[in-house]
Protein backbone atom coordinates (compact mmCIF):
# COMPACT_ATOMS: atom_id res chain seq x y z
CA UNK A 1 0.00 0.00 0.00
CA UNK A 2 3.37 2.66 0.81
CA UNK A 3 3.49 3.98 -2.21
CA UNK A 4 7.62 4.29 -3.33
CA UNK A 5 7.38 8.03 -2.53
CA UNK A 6 5.73 7.55 1.27
CA UNK A 7 8.49 4.77 1.67
CA UNK A 8 10.91 7.08 0.89
CA UNK A 9 10.10 9.90 2.70
CA UNK A 10 9.90 7.28 6.07
CA UNK A 11 12.98 6.13 5.09
CA UNK A 12 14.40 9.84 5.49
CA UNK A 13 12.12 10.57 9.11
CA UNK A 14 14.10 7.31 10.40
CA UNK A 15 17.05 7.88 9.47
CA UNK A 16 18.91 10.71 12.12
CA UNK A 17 17.58 8.56 14.87
CA UNK A 18 18.65 5.49 13.46
CA UNK A 19 22.17 6.50 12.39
CA UNK A 20 22.97 9.06 15.41
CA UNK A 21 21.99 5.30 17.67
CA UNK A 22 23.90 3.28 15.51
CA UNK A 23 27.21 5.30 16.10
CA UNK A 24 26.35 5.83 19.69
CA UNK A 25 26.17 2.01 19.78
CA UNK A 26 28.96 1.50 17.70
CA UNK A 27 32.21 3.51 18.01
CA UNK A 28 32.41 3.37 21.63
CA UNK A 29 31.81 -0.30 21.79
CA UNK A 30 34.70 -0.79 19.03
CA UNK A 31 36.90 1.48 20.52
CA UNK A 32 36.27 -0.42 23.84
CA UNK A 33 36.81 -3.69 22.08
CA UNK A 34 40.30 -2.15 20.38
CA UNK A 35 41.34 -0.88 23.82
CA UNK A 36 40.95 -4.58 25.81
CA UNK A 37 43.82 -5.48 23.34
CA UNK A 38 46.23 -2.84 24.17
CA UNK A 39 48.19 -1.96 27.68
CA UNK A 40 47.75 1.29 27.85
CA UNK A 41 47.29 3.61 31.07
CA UNK A 42 47.02 6.93 31.05
CA UNK A 43 49.47 7.25 33.53
CA UNK A 44 52.29 5.92 31.57
CA UNK A 45 51.69 7.64 27.49
CA UNK A 46 52.99 6.37 25.01
CA UNK A 47 53.47 2.63 26.38
CA UNK A 48 50.95 1.83 24.08
CA UNK A 49 50.86 -2.07 23.01
CA UNK A 50 49.14 -4.89 21.99
CA UNK A 51 48.83 -7.57 24.42
CA UNK A 52 46.28 -10.02 23.20
CA UNK A 53 44.11 -11.46 25.14
CA UNK A 54 46.40 -10.59 28.29
CA UNK A 55 43.72 -7.52 29.92
CA UNK A 56 41.15 -10.33 29.94
CA UNK A 57 43.07 -12.88 31.77
CA UNK A 58 44.35 -10.45 34.53
CA UNK A 59 40.76 -9.30 34.67
CA UNK A 60 39.20 -12.77 34.64
CA UNK A 61 41.24 -14.48 36.79
CA UNK A 62 41.75 -11.46 39.57
CA UNK A 63 40.61 -12.78 42.40
CA UNK A 64 38.48 -9.47 42.96
CA UNK A 65 36.77 -10.55 39.76
CA UNK A 66 35.21 -13.50 40.94
CA UNK A 67 34.35 -11.62 44.43
CA UNK A 68 32.67 -8.57 42.06
CA UNK A 69 30.87 -11.39 39.97
CA UNK A 70 29.50 -12.50 43.42
CA UNK A 71 28.48 -9.23 44.82
CA UNK A 72 26.77 -8.26 41.25
CA UNK A 73 24.71 -11.98 41.67
CA UNK A 74 23.62 -11.57 45.19
CA UNK A 75 22.51 -7.81 44.58
CA UNK A 76 20.47 -8.89 41.84
CA UNK A 77 19.10 -12.12 43.10
CA UNK A 78 18.35 -10.62 46.70
CA UNK A 79 16.75 -7.38 45.02
CA UNK A 80 15.14 -9.28 43.16
CA UNK A 81 13.22 -11.69 45.36
CA UNK A 82 12.39 -8.69 47.87
CA UNK A 83 11.02 -6.96 45.29
CA UNK A 84 8.79 -9.28 43.39
CA UNK A 85 7.26 -11.26 46.84
CA UNK A 86 6.92 -7.70 47.83
CA UNK A 87 5.61 -6.45 44.77
CA UNK A 88 3.22 -9.10 44.70
CA UNK A 89 1.90 -9.05 47.86
CA UNK A 90 1.62 -5.28 47.62
CA UNK A 91 -0.37 -5.31 44.52
CA UNK A 92 -2.78 -7.88 46.06
CA UNK A 93 -3.45 -5.64 48.82
CA UNK A 94 -3.32 -2.09 46.35
CA UNK A 95 -5.95 -4.25 44.36
CA UNK A 96 -8.55 -4.47 46.82
CA UNK A 97 -11.07 -1.74 47.27
CA UNK A 98 -10.43 0.00 50.29
CA UNK A 99 -10.81 3.62 51.55
CA UNK A 100 -7.91 6.21 50.39
CA UNK A 101 -6.36 3.81 47.72
CA UNK A 102 -5.63 6.45 45.00
CA UNK A 103 -3.35 7.93 47.50
CA UNK A 104 -1.81 5.06 49.10
CA UNK A 105 -0.72 4.13 45.56
CA UNK A 106 0.95 7.80 45.21
CA UNK A 107 2.82 6.57 48.40
CA UNK A 108 3.74 3.57 47.40
CA UNK A 109 5.14 4.40 44.04
CA UNK A 110 7.46 7.10 45.25
CA UNK A 111 10.66 6.02 45.76
CA UNK A 112 11.07 5.38 42.12
CA UNK A 113 11.09 9.00 41.79
CA UNK A 114 13.84 9.82 44.33
CA UNK A 115 17.60 9.96 42.58
CA UNK A 116 19.80 7.30 43.67
CA UNK A 117 22.17 9.26 45.29
CA UNK A 118 19.02 10.85 47.67
CA UNK A 119 17.97 7.95 48.74
CA UNK A 120 21.51 5.68 49.51
CA UNK A 121 22.39 8.89 51.64
CA UNK A 122 19.24 9.39 53.17
CA UNK A 123 19.32 5.43 54.14
CA UNK A 124 22.31 5.65 55.15
CA UNK A 125 22.92 8.27 57.72
CA UNK A 126 19.79 9.33 59.08
CA UNK A 127 17.90 5.46 59.17
CA UNK A 128 20.98 3.26 59.35
CA UNK A 129 23.56 5.61 61.12
CA UNK A 130 24.66 2.94 64.33
CA UNK A 131 24.40 5.45 66.75
CA UNK A 132 21.77 8.70 65.66
CA UNK A 133 20.17 6.63 62.95
CA UNK A 134 16.33 5.78 63.45
CA UNK A 135 16.90 2.07 63.20
CA UNK A 136 19.29 2.47 65.91
CA UNK A 137 16.90 3.67 68.11
CA UNK A 138 14.25 1.47 67.35
CA UNK A 139 16.04 -1.03 68.28
CA UNK A 140 17.16 0.18 71.37
CA UNK A 141 13.95 1.03 72.59
CA UNK A 142 13.08 -2.58 72.45
CA UNK A 143 16.79 -3.49 73.95
CA UNK A 144 18.34 -4.84 71.79
CA UNK A 145 21.56 -4.05 70.12
CA UNK A 146 21.77 -1.93 67.29
CA UNK A 147 23.39 -2.69 63.90
CA UNK A 148 26.01 -1.29 62.41
CA UNK A 149 24.55 -1.64 59.11
CA UNK A 150 27.21 -0.46 56.79
CA UNK A 151 29.86 -2.62 58.80
CA UNK A 152 28.59 -5.67 59.14
CA UNK A 153 26.25 -6.64 56.77
CA UNK A 154 27.43 -3.96 54.03
CA UNK A 155 25.89 -6.03 50.63
CA UNK A 156 22.70 -6.45 52.63
CA UNK A 157 22.25 -2.94 53.57
CA UNK A 158 23.11 -1.97 49.74
CA UNK A 159 20.78 -4.39 48.47
CA UNK A 160 17.73 -3.00 51.13
CA UNK A 161 18.08 0.65 49.32
CA UNK A 162 18.37 -0.69 46.02
CA UNK A 163 14.75 -2.68 46.82
CA UNK A 164 13.40 0.27 48.20
CA UNK A 165 13.89 1.67 44.60
CA UNK A 166 12.79 -0.50 42.75
CA UNK A 167 9.76 -2.16 45.02
CA UNK A 168 7.65 0.21 43.49
CA UNK A 169 8.52 -0.36 39.84
CA UNK A 170 7.26 -4.24 40.82
CA UNK A 171 4.44 -3.55 42.45
CA UNK A 172 2.89 -0.95 39.86
CA UNK A 173 3.41 -3.35 36.98
CA UNK A 174 1.95 -6.29 38.66
CA UNK A 175 -0.90 -4.41 39.90
CA UNK A 176 -1.37 -3.26 36.46
CA UNK A 177 -1.50 -6.65 35.31
CA UNK A 178 -3.58 -7.72 38.38
CA UNK A 179 -6.24 -5.47 37.32
CA UNK A 180 -6.24 -6.96 33.79
CA UNK A 181 -7.66 -10.09 35.36
CA UNK A 182 -10.93 -11.11 34.55
CA UNK A 183 -12.90 -10.27 37.14
CA UNK A 184 -15.54 -13.01 36.01
CA UNK A 185 -13.00 -15.53 36.16
CA UNK A 186 -12.58 -14.41 39.61
CA UNK A 187 -16.09 -15.04 40.52
CA UNK A 188 -16.72 -18.48 38.44
CA UNK A 189 -14.05 -19.56 41.06
CA UNK A 190 -14.93 -18.38 43.78
CA UNK A 191 -18.55 -20.12 42.95
CA UNK A 192 -17.08 -23.28 42.41
CA UNK A 193 -15.68 -22.90 46.13
CA UNK A 194 -12.40 -21.99 45.36
CA UNK A 195 -9.90 -20.81 48.61
CA UNK A 196 -8.24 -17.43 48.49
CA UNK A 197 -4.99 -19.96 48.36
CA UNK A 198 -6.24 -22.10 45.51
CA UNK A 199 -7.30 -19.02 43.41
CA UNK A 200 -3.70 -17.27 44.01
CA UNK A 201 -2.40 -20.33 42.62
CA UNK A 202 -4.15 -21.67 40.13
CA UNK A 203 -5.76 -17.99 38.63
CA UNK A 204 -3.90 -14.86 39.69
CA UNK A 205 -0.44 -16.59 39.59
CA UNK A 206 -0.09 -17.86 35.93
CA UNK A 207 -1.84 -14.44 35.08
CA UNK A 208 0.54 -12.74 36.62
CA UNK A 209 3.67 -14.86 35.43
CA UNK A 210 4.11 -12.79 32.08
CA UNK A 211 4.31 -9.50 34.06
CA UNK A 212 6.59 -11.31 36.11
CA UNK A 213 8.86 -12.14 33.70
CA UNK A 214 9.21 -8.66 32.24
CA UNK A 215 9.85 -7.27 36.04
CA UNK A 216 12.78 -9.61 36.62
CA UNK A 217 14.27 -9.21 33.13
CA UNK A 218 13.94 -5.78 33.32
CA UNK A 219 15.38 -4.84 36.59
CA UNK A 220 17.62 -7.32 36.35
CA UNK A 221 19.39 -5.23 32.97
CA UNK A 222 19.40 -1.97 35.48
CA UNK A 223 20.52 -3.78 38.48
CA UNK A 224 23.73 -5.02 36.71
CA UNK A 225 24.46 -1.34 37.26
CA UNK A 226 23.89 -0.77 40.13
CA UNK A 227 26.82 2.48 41.02
CA UNK A 228 25.30 5.24 42.67
CA UNK A 229 24.48 4.02 45.88
CA UNK A 230 27.98 1.87 45.90
CA UNK A 231 29.88 5.14 45.48
CA UNK A 232 27.92 7.29 47.82
CA UNK A 233 27.78 4.64 50.80
CA UNK A 234 31.17 2.32 50.88
CA UNK A 235 32.79 2.89 47.85
CA UNK A 236 32.78 -0.32 47.32
CA UNK A 237 34.00 -1.20 50.74
CA UNK A 238 34.78 -2.59 53.37
CA UNK A 239 37.40 -3.91 51.35
CA UNK A 240 35.83 -5.08 48.09
CA UNK A 241 32.50 -6.83 49.86
CA UNK A 242 30.11 -4.12 48.02
CA UNK A 243 32.10 -3.64 44.83
CA UNK A 244 29.85 -5.22 41.86
CA UNK A 245 31.39 -5.52 38.20
CA UNK A 246 30.33 -1.62 37.31
CA UNK A 247 32.22 -0.48 40.30
CA UNK A 248 35.14 -2.73 39.69
CA UNK A 249 35.35 -1.51 36.32
CA UNK A 250 35.13 2.23 37.36
CA UNK A 251 37.86 2.08 39.59
CA UNK A 252 40.03 0.25 37.09
CA UNK A 253 39.46 2.95 34.66
CA UNK A 254 38.56 6.36 36.73
CA UNK A 255 40.40 5.68 39.68
CA UNK A 256 43.79 3.58 38.55
CA UNK A 257 43.53 4.89 34.80
CA UNK A 258 44.12 1.21 33.67
CA UNK A 259 41.98 1.83 29.82
CA UNK A 260 43.42 -1.75 28.99
CA UNK A 261 42.28 -3.52 31.65
CA UNK A 262 39.38 -1.63 32.18
CA UNK A 263 37.81 -2.58 28.46
CA UNK A 264 38.29 -5.84 28.94
CA UNK A 265 35.93 -5.56 31.90
CA UNK A 266 33.48 -3.64 30.02
CA UNK A 267 33.26 -6.18 27.04
CA UNK A 268 32.88 -8.70 29.87
CA UNK A 269 30.04 -6.87 31.31
CA UNK A 270 28.85 -6.07 28.14
CA UNK A 271 28.74 -9.99 27.53
CA UNK A 272 27.15 -10.87 30.75
CA UNK A 273 24.15 -7.93 29.90
CA UNK A 274 23.57 -9.62 26.91
CA UNK A 275 23.09 -12.89 27.74
CA UNK A 276 19.70 -11.21 29.95
CA UNK A 277 19.02 -8.83 27.17
CA UNK A 278 18.75 -12.11 24.77
CA UNK A 279 15.95 -13.38 26.54
CA UNK A 280 13.94 -10.15 27.31
CA UNK A 281 14.48 -9.02 24.02
CA UNK A 282 12.79 -12.44 22.34
CA UNK A 283 10.02 -11.64 25.13
CA UNK A 284 9.33 -8.42 24.01
CA UNK A 285 9.72 -9.59 20.12
CA UNK A 286 6.96 -12.51 20.46
CA UNK A 287 4.41 -9.20 22.27
CA UNK A 288 4.85 -7.07 19.27
CA UNK A 289 3.71 -9.96 17.00
CA UNK A 290 0.39 -10.24 18.62
CA UNK B 1 -22.98 -11.25 41.71
CA UNK B 2 -22.15 -8.17 43.73
CA UNK B 3 -18.96 -8.83 45.06
CA UNK B 4 -18.38 -9.34 48.69
CA UNK B 5 -16.35 -6.48 49.49
CA UNK B 6 -17.94 -6.15 53.41
CA UNK B 7 -17.46 -3.21 55.58
CA UNK B 8 -15.40 -4.88 57.57
CA UNK B 9 -12.95 -6.47 54.84
CA UNK B 10 -12.83 -2.87 53.57
CA UNK B 11 -12.02 -1.45 56.89
CA UNK B 12 -9.10 -4.04 57.74
CA UNK B 13 -8.03 -3.12 54.35
CA UNK B 14 -8.01 0.37 54.53
CA UNK B 15 -5.50 0.00 57.56
CA UNK B 16 -3.34 -2.49 56.17
CA UNK B 17 -3.20 -0.64 53.03
CA UNK B 18 -2.33 2.79 54.52
CA UNK B 19 0.04 1.34 57.09
CA UNK B 20 2.18 -0.17 54.26
CA UNK B 21 1.94 3.01 52.43
CA UNK B 22 3.46 4.97 55.26
CA UNK B 23 6.08 2.82 56.13
CA UNK B 24 7.36 2.72 52.42
CA UNK B 25 7.13 6.30 52.09
CA UNK B 26 8.37 7.11 55.52
CA UNK B 27 11.97 7.99 54.21
CA UNK B 28 10.87 10.56 52.41
CA UNK B 29 8.44 11.89 54.51
CA UNK B 30 11.36 11.78 57.44
CA UNK B 31 14.23 13.73 55.04
CA UNK B 32 11.34 16.26 55.11
CA UNK B 33 10.71 16.53 58.04
CA UNK B 34 14.62 16.47 59.13
CA UNK B 35 15.34 19.24 56.70
CA UNK B 36 13.29 22.15 59.08
CA UNK B 37 15.16 20.71 61.99
CA UNK B 38 18.59 22.31 63.15
CA UNK B 39 21.82 20.05 63.52
CA UNK B 40 21.59 19.18 66.78
CA UNK B 41 17.50 18.26 66.67
CA UNK B 42 18.40 16.24 63.41
CA UNK B 43 20.72 13.91 65.53
CA UNK B 44 19.02 14.29 68.56
CA UNK B 45 17.78 10.46 70.35
CA UNK B 46 15.08 10.23 70.81
CA UNK B 47 14.24 11.27 67.38
CA UNK B 48 11.99 14.27 67.31
CA UNK B 49 9.24 14.01 65.21
CA UNK B 50 7.13 16.99 65.07
CA UNK B 51 7.42 18.83 67.86
CA UNK B 52 10.36 20.49 67.62
CA UNK B 53 10.92 24.32 66.18
CA UNK B 54 10.42 24.30 63.03
CA UNK B 55 13.34 26.25 60.73
CA UNK B 56 14.32 27.70 57.42
CA UNK B 57 17.79 27.78 58.11
CA UNK B 58 18.77 24.87 56.38
CA UNK B 59 17.33 25.67 53.24
CA UNK B 60 19.10 29.26 53.44
CA UNK B 61 22.35 27.57 54.16
CA UNK B 62 22.25 25.03 51.27
CA UNK B 63 21.81 28.45 48.71
CA UNK B 64 24.44 30.05 50.15
CA UNK B 65 27.05 27.97 50.94
CA UNK B 66 27.33 25.62 47.83
CA UNK B 67 24.96 27.70 45.26
CA UNK B 68 21.79 25.23 45.02
CA UNK B 69 20.53 27.05 41.99
CA UNK B 70 23.31 26.44 39.64
CA UNK B 71 22.95 23.01 40.36
CA UNK B 72 18.85 23.20 39.73
CA UNK B 73 19.32 24.81 36.68
CA UNK B 74 21.92 22.24 35.56
CA UNK B 75 19.68 19.77 36.47
CA UNK B 76 16.70 21.24 34.73
CA UNK B 77 18.56 22.32 31.29
CA UNK B 78 20.01 18.45 30.68
CA UNK B 79 17.05 16.86 31.45
CA UNK B 80 14.94 18.99 29.21
CA UNK B 81 17.59 19.48 26.92
CA UNK B 82 18.02 15.63 26.19
CA UNK B 83 14.33 15.40 26.24
CA UNK B 84 13.67 17.77 24.12
CA UNK B 85 16.39 16.89 21.45
CA UNK B 86 15.20 12.53 22.01
CA UNK B 87 11.75 13.82 20.67
CA UNK B 88 12.91 15.92 17.82
CA UNK B 89 14.70 12.92 16.43
CA UNK B 90 12.46 10.47 17.56
CA UNK B 91 8.46 11.54 16.28
CA UNK B 92 9.58 11.52 12.66
CA UNK B 93 11.31 8.04 13.28
CA UNK B 94 7.91 6.89 15.11
CA UNK B 95 5.45 8.36 12.97
CA UNK B 96 7.06 6.68 9.95
CA UNK B 97 7.24 3.41 11.94
CA UNK B 98 3.75 3.18 13.19
CA UNK B 99 2.05 4.71 9.57
CA UNK B 100 4.50 3.46 6.89
CA UNK B 101 5.80 0.35 8.59
CA UNK B 102 8.23 -2.32 6.11
CA UNK B 103 9.21 -5.75 7.33
CA UNK B 104 12.29 -4.35 8.56
CA UNK B 105 9.89 -2.10 10.62
CA UNK B 106 10.04 -4.57 13.94
CA UNK B 107 13.67 -5.05 13.28
CA UNK B 108 14.69 -1.60 13.79
CA UNK B 109 12.69 -1.52 16.67
CA UNK B 110 14.15 -4.61 18.59
CA UNK B 111 17.87 -3.46 17.50
CA UNK B 112 16.86 0.11 19.16
CA UNK B 113 15.73 -1.52 21.85
CA UNK B 114 18.59 -3.67 22.26
CA UNK B 115 21.10 -0.91 22.34
CA UNK B 116 19.60 -0.13 25.84
CA UNK B 117 20.54 -3.20 27.12
CA UNK B 118 24.46 -2.10 26.50
CA UNK B 119 25.30 -1.63 30.14
CA UNK B 120 26.65 2.09 30.36
CA UNK B 121 30.50 0.65 31.96
CA UNK B 122 31.06 -1.16 29.07
CA UNK B 123 31.63 2.27 27.26
CA UNK B 124 32.88 4.26 30.18
CA UNK B 125 36.37 4.29 28.84
CA UNK B 126 36.24 5.38 25.34
CA UNK B 127 33.37 8.04 26.07
CA UNK B 128 35.10 9.72 29.15
CA UNK B 129 38.44 9.91 26.68
CA UNK B 130 36.79 11.03 23.62
CA UNK B 131 35.47 13.75 25.95
CA UNK B 132 38.70 14.67 27.76
CA UNK B 133 39.94 15.33 24.27
CA UNK B 134 37.12 17.06 22.83
CA UNK B 135 36.94 19.31 26.03
CA UNK B 136 33.33 18.10 26.82
CA UNK B 137 33.98 16.76 30.25
CA UNK B 138 32.33 18.61 32.77
CA UNK B 139 29.96 20.54 29.86
CA UNK B 140 26.23 20.85 29.86
CA UNK B 141 26.03 19.67 25.98
CA UNK B 142 27.94 16.61 27.07
CA UNK B 143 25.83 15.60 29.47
CA UNK B 144 22.73 16.47 27.16
CA UNK B 145 24.14 14.20 24.28
CA UNK B 146 25.06 11.24 26.27
CA UNK B 147 21.71 11.37 27.98
CA UNK B 148 19.30 11.75 24.66
CA UNK B 149 21.30 8.83 23.25
CA UNK B 150 20.39 7.15 26.30
CA UNK B 151 16.85 7.77 26.46
CA UNK B 152 16.34 7.95 22.57
CA UNK B 153 15.44 4.40 22.64
CA UNK B 154 12.46 4.59 25.18
CA UNK B 155 11.57 7.91 23.35
CA UNK B 156 11.03 5.86 20.39
CA UNK B 157 9.53 2.91 21.68
CA UNK B 158 6.94 4.98 23.52
CA UNK B 159 5.95 6.97 20.75
CA UNK B 160 5.61 4.21 18.45
CA UNK B 161 2.87 2.25 20.85
CA UNK B 162 0.91 5.65 21.20
CA UNK B 163 1.08 6.38 17.76
CA UNK B 164 0.11 3.03 16.85
CA UNK B 165 -3.02 3.27 18.50
CA UNK B 166 -4.37 6.36 16.50
CA UNK B 167 -6.30 4.93 13.64
CA UNK B 168 -4.82 4.98 10.32
CA UNK B 169 -7.78 5.36 8.07
CA UNK B 170 -8.30 9.48 9.48
CA UNK B 171 -4.95 10.12 7.78
CA UNK B 172 -5.89 8.11 4.74
CA UNK B 173 -8.48 9.90 4.57
CA UNK B 174 -7.35 13.34 5.05
CA UNK B 175 -4.74 12.18 2.40
CA UNK B 176 -7.89 11.74 0.33
CA UNK B 177 -9.18 15.03 0.78
CA UNK B 178 -5.74 16.10 -1.13
CA UNK B 179 -3.62 16.94 2.30
CA UNK B 180 -0.11 17.74 1.75
CA UNK B 181 2.39 15.58 4.07
CA UNK B 182 2.98 19.16 6.12
CA UNK B 183 -0.61 19.40 6.62
CA UNK B 184 -1.42 16.17 7.51
CA UNK B 185 0.92 15.89 10.21
CA UNK B 186 0.17 19.61 11.56
CA UNK B 187 -3.50 19.45 11.44
CA UNK B 188 -4.41 15.48 11.89
CA UNK B 189 -1.45 13.50 13.47
CA UNK B 190 -0.08 15.93 16.34
CA UNK B 191 -3.34 16.93 17.80
CA UNK B 192 -4.30 13.12 18.04
CA UNK B 193 -0.17 12.13 19.59
CA UNK B 194 0.06 15.38 21.65
CA UNK B 195 -1.36 13.01 25.02
CA UNK B 196 1.53 10.49 24.11
CA UNK B 197 4.24 13.06 23.17
CA UNK B 198 3.05 14.80 26.40
CA UNK B 199 3.64 11.74 28.76
CA UNK B 200 6.50 10.47 27.06
CA UNK B 201 7.82 13.87 27.80
CA UNK B 202 7.91 13.55 31.31
CA UNK B 203 8.42 10.14 31.72
CA UNK B 204 12.24 11.35 29.87
CA UNK B 205 12.31 14.24 32.04
CA UNK B 206 12.18 11.90 35.36
CA UNK B 207 14.85 9.60 34.11
CA UNK B 208 17.19 11.97 33.00
CA UNK B 209 17.05 14.18 36.24
CA UNK B 210 17.56 10.37 38.24
CA UNK B 211 19.95 9.19 35.80
CA UNK B 212 23.47 8.43 38.25
CA UNK B 213 25.94 6.75 35.88
CA UNK B 214 26.91 9.72 33.57
CA UNK B 215 26.08 12.74 35.81
CA UNK B 216 28.45 11.16 38.12
CA UNK B 217 31.48 9.89 36.34
CA UNK B 218 31.67 12.66 33.35
CA UNK B 219 30.46 15.97 35.65
CA UNK B 220 32.66 17.67 38.64
CA UNK B 221 31.92 21.41 39.24
CA UNK B 222 30.96 23.62 36.41
CA UNK B 223 27.95 21.02 35.00
CA UNK B 224 27.17 19.27 37.97
CA UNK B 225 23.36 18.56 38.11
CA UNK B 226 21.51 17.50 41.30
CA UNK B 227 22.41 14.10 41.51
CA UNK B 228 26.11 14.78 41.75
CA UNK B 229 25.50 17.78 43.95
CA UNK B 230 23.58 15.46 46.40
CA UNK B 231 27.11 12.96 46.17
CA UNK B 232 28.81 15.88 47.35
CA UNK B 233 27.50 14.93 50.58
CA UNK B 234 28.43 11.34 51.22
CA UNK B 235 31.96 12.94 52.44
CA UNK B 236 32.65 11.85 55.70
CA UNK B 237 34.06 14.53 57.35
CA UNK B 238 31.02 17.16 58.56
CA UNK B 239 27.30 15.26 58.10
CA UNK B 240 24.76 17.84 57.90
CA UNK B 241 21.85 15.48 58.22
CA UNK B 242 19.17 18.78 58.13
CA UNK B 243 21.28 20.52 55.30
CA UNK B 244 21.80 17.18 53.35
CA UNK B 245 17.66 16.56 53.87
CA UNK B 246 16.96 20.41 52.61
CA UNK B 247 18.66 19.79 49.33
CA UNK B 248 17.13 16.82 49.16
CA UNK B 249 14.04 17.51 49.69
CA UNK B 250 14.55 20.39 46.79
CA UNK B 251 16.25 17.86 44.42
CA UNK B 252 13.13 15.28 44.71
CA UNK B 253 10.13 17.37 45.11
CA UNK B 254 9.76 18.52 41.47
CA UNK B 255 10.08 15.20 39.89
CA UNK B 256 8.31 13.75 42.54
CA UNK B 257 5.34 15.83 41.75
CA UNK B 258 5.85 14.82 37.83
CA UNK B 259 6.51 11.16 38.28
CA UNK B 260 2.86 10.97 40.40
CA UNK B 261 0.92 12.90 37.22
CA UNK B 262 2.75 9.99 34.75
CA UNK B 263 2.26 7.16 36.96
CA UNK B 264 0.32 5.25 34.33
CA UNK B 265 2.74 5.66 31.55
CA UNK B 266 5.76 4.70 33.75
CA UNK B 267 4.19 1.16 33.10
CA UNK B 268 4.12 1.59 29.53
CA UNK B 269 7.77 3.15 28.91
CA UNK B 270 9.34 1.44 31.49
CA UNK B 271 8.30 -2.22 29.70
CA UNK B 272 8.47 -1.09 26.24
CA UNK B 273 5.24 -1.45 25.72
CA UNK B 274 5.18 -5.53 27.20
CA UNK B 275 3.10 -4.22 29.73
CA UNK B 276 -0.21 -1.96 29.43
Amino acid sequence: MATLQTRATARIMMSPAVILLFLWMIVPLVMTLYFSFLRYNLLMPGTEENIGFLNYQYFLTDPAFFTALANTLILVGGTLLITVIGGILLALVLDQPFFGQGIVRLLVIAPFFVMPTVSALVWKNMLMHPVNGLFAWIARSFGLQPVDWFAQVPLFSIILIVAWQWLPFATLILLTALQSLDGEQKEAAEMDGAGAISRFIYLVLPHLSRAITVVILIQTIFLLSVFAEILVTTNGGPGIQTTNITYLIYMQALLQFDVGGASAGGIVAVVLANIVAFFLIRLIGKNLER
Amino acid sequence: MARATTTRSKIVFTVIGWTIGFLIFFPILWTFLTSFKTEGTAIATPPQFLFFDWTLENYREVQSRSDYFKHFTNSVVISVGSTLIGLALAIPAAWAMAFSPTKRTKDILMWMLSTKMMPSVGVLVPLYLIFRDWGLLDTRIGLVAVLTMINLPIIVWMLYTYFKEIPGEILEAARMDGASLMKEIVYVLTPMAVPGIASTMLLNIILAWNEAFWTLNLTAANAAPLTQFIASYSSPEGLFWAKLSAASTMAIAPILIMGWFSQKQLVRGLTFGAVK
